[in-house]
């Protein structure tokens, strides 16, 4: 479902050109649930972003549904993430102006989904993550670990095929973290492809498949 | 996305910073108002000047001494002397021309007046039985000037409601005798209140028969000769036709104007326009400041949403849907804000002349439509370029602004 070839990434700064990503080499099958290691700076979570269609490759090929997504318009792209992909982010990037049901409806807005239906659909996903009772409440009355559930409504609405989630974790105490981790195996089970960006060793050896990145490149389990 | 959902998504972004939102609108308000308000102080102004001197009597000439233009400019000086312009001229005026209806020659001047022990300085006005209907004046009580009066040099007066207040108070004046100069008159009618019209107060004159005024100003010079004509289709002919009789008797030079009202008030009409051309686009750069206003809050208001245009762009938002929201947003509030202004603008345009009364208003719908389009196409194009930048984000570096 994906496969990377000789993925290069890098930024010109003023005075350098830094490669954070230096070739490369990568296949995930559908329904696999991969953890992504690496020390922080190594390059894995710019190697998510690509993967998530939210940065271009400088140079290689990036083949998503069997299609080259370098050949996509910048529109095409978002489409590709409203519909395909859904994200988890390390500090959850709740909207703070929005009590949590319109947080997790913001998918379907870009969508074109009609407003009653949204709203249904959100307050579906919410029971689905435990949290029907927290459904008008703002991010700043949630817990981290709530905030992360809610994140991960957000992710689900469109009924992705891949989450991509950098350090999900991350900003959580073990047991909230832990709750998070059932999640993502359940939707694993359900036959969602999972993407997670982790540093903890513990974290990555939920996963069915780890592989290392370090210094832009892949250090092992690659294929 | 629909308009219902972007104006919700507009109004959910406003009123979640209202003082801000409130302050920013306040500009395009006071644009909206100011423009609004002074066109219509202007427009008012106008219908005042039409209305006052359709007051003062229509298809009216006045012929004074001097060679003026009430077309504006100057003249050089044509002659070292002017002649001045007397009774015999305005009889002639009446005798030999076909479109003039009558022709009053009328002495002003001004004189002690005297009841018992009150007096006053007066202006004193001596003019015939036919003025009063030119400039439709009226009669509160008795009755004016006769033709009779006239030829016959009756010391007879006419008085204004303010002299005849001050001099009688609430006692009766008809008949009684007044001083007027040396001599004393008598009192046979008074004034209708007229009021204040275009700076003449017809209230506080005193009007006598201009055979008598002559005498008692000792003098033959003429204020003017006031001439109506017939229809105002005459007015040129009339025009002509005086001009040839005049500059006959005063050995062919023109040393004397004849000014017709509508040309008097195509000059004020005209130095109002330029007025209210002036005033409004006063306003109309209050409105340009309101929209740089907007522009200065949208581009805040997008710096601290950057990491907000980030996560919808993970989420799937284009970056025409970025646009959009961001435009949306500056367009809500230069609209509302337009909308404020002219409910605004027409309450201080309905309310002024009740607390200025010499500041008469007219509002008018095109003054509103321009200042309302205005200002929304203010909110449009100073959102543009706040929103613009919004929607070229790039997601990644959005979404990692702190």
């Amino acid at each position: 479902m994906i496969v990377l070839k000789d993925v290069r990434k890098s930024y010109v700064l003023p005075k350098v050109t830094v490669e954070v990503l230096r070739g490369i080499d990568m296949e995930v099958a559908e329904k696999e649930f991969m953890a992504i290691m690496g020390p922080s700076g190594s390059g894995k979570s710019t190697l998510l972003h690509i993967i998530g269609c939210l940065d271009r490759p400088t140079s290689g090929t990036y083949m998503l549904f069997g299609v080259d997504v370098s050949r996509k318009t910048d529109n095409e792209l978002a489409e590709l993430r409203n519909r395909k992909l859904g994200f988890v982010f390390q500090s959850f990037n709740l909207l703070p102006r929005f009590p949590a049901w319109k947080n997790v409806e913001l998918p379907l807005l870009y969508s074109g989904v009609h407003a009653t239906e949204r709203k249904q659909k959100a307050l579906e996903i919410l029971a689905k993550v435990g949290l029907s009772h927290r459904a008008e409440h703002y991010s700043n009355e949630l817990s981290g670990g709530e905030q992360q559930r809610v994140a991960i409504a957000r992710a689900l609405i469109n009924n992705p095929a891949i989450i991509l989630a950098d350090e999900p974790t991350g900003n959580l105490d073990s047991r909230s973290g832990k709750e998070i981790m059932e999640i993502f195996k359940g939707l694993n089970k359900e036959g969602v492809t999972i993407i997670l960006v982790t540093h903890e060793k513990e974290i990555a050896e939920q996963a069915g498949r780890t592989i290392t990145i370090k210094d832009g490149m892949c250090q092992g389990g690659c294929y | 996305m629909d308009v219902t959902e972007i104006l919700t998504m507009s109004k959910d972004a406003l009123m979640s910073n209202r003082i801000r939102s409130a302050l920013t609108m306040l500009g395009v308000i006071i644009g909206v108002a100011s423009v609004i308000m002074l066109i219509s102080i202007g427009e008012g102004a106008r219908a005042y000047i039409h209305r006052e001197l359709g007051n003062l009597g229509t298809n009216i000439l006045l012929v004074v001494p001097g060679k003026t233009s009430a077309k504006g400019g100057f003249h050089p000086p044509e002659a070292s002397t002017i002649r001045k312009l007397i009774y015999d001229d305005a009889v002639i005026i009446k005798k030999r021309t076909k479109h003039v209806a009558d022709a009053v020659p009328v002495f002003l001047g001004s004189s002690k007046i005297k009841y018992l022990n009150q007096s006053r300085d007066n202006s004193v006005a001596g003019v015939t039985e036919t003025y009063f209907d030119m400039r439709n004046l009226a009669v509160e009580s008795g009755r004016f000037i006769s033709e009779s009066d006239v030829d016959s040099k009756r010391k007879v007066a006419v008085l204004g409601r303010t002299v005849k207040r001050d001099l009688f108070g609430d006692k009766n004046a008809l008949g009684t005798l007044v001083t007027v100069g040396d001599s004393k008159y008598r009192v046979i009618g008074v004034m209708e209140k007229k009021g204040v019209t275009l700076g003449i107060d017809f209230d506080d004159i005193v009007f006598i028969p201009t055979t008598s005024a002559q005498e008692l100003f000792d003098t033959d010079r003429l204020f003017n000769i006031t001439i109506k004509v017939k229809s105002s289709k005459e007015l040129a002919e009339a025009t002509a036709e005086i001009k040839q009789i005049l500059m006959k008797r005063h050995a062919g030079r023109e040393d004397f104007t004849v000014m017709s009202q509508d040309e008097m008030l195509g000059v004020m009409t005209k130095v109002l326009n330029i007025l209210t051309a002036v005033l409004a686009g006063i306003a109309a750069i209050s409105l340009l400041v309101g929209g740089i206003g907007i522009m200065n809050i949208m581009l805040v208001s997008v710096r601290e949403r950057i990491r907000e245009i980030g996560i919808r762009k993970a989420l799937g938002a284009k970056n025409r849907d970025i646009l959009i929201q961001f435009l949306s947003e500056s367009v809500a509030l230069s609209l509302l804000g337009g909308s404020i202004g002219v409910l605004l603008g027409s309450a201080i345009s309905l309310g002024l002349p009740y607390f200025l009364e010499f500041l008469p208003t007219q509002i008018s719908w095109w003054s509103i439509f321009i200042a309302f389009f205005f200002s929304a196409s203010v909110g449009i194009f100073f959102g543009v370029y706040p929103a613009r930048k919004a929607s070229l984000y790039d997601p990644i570096t959005a979404l990692r602004y702190e």
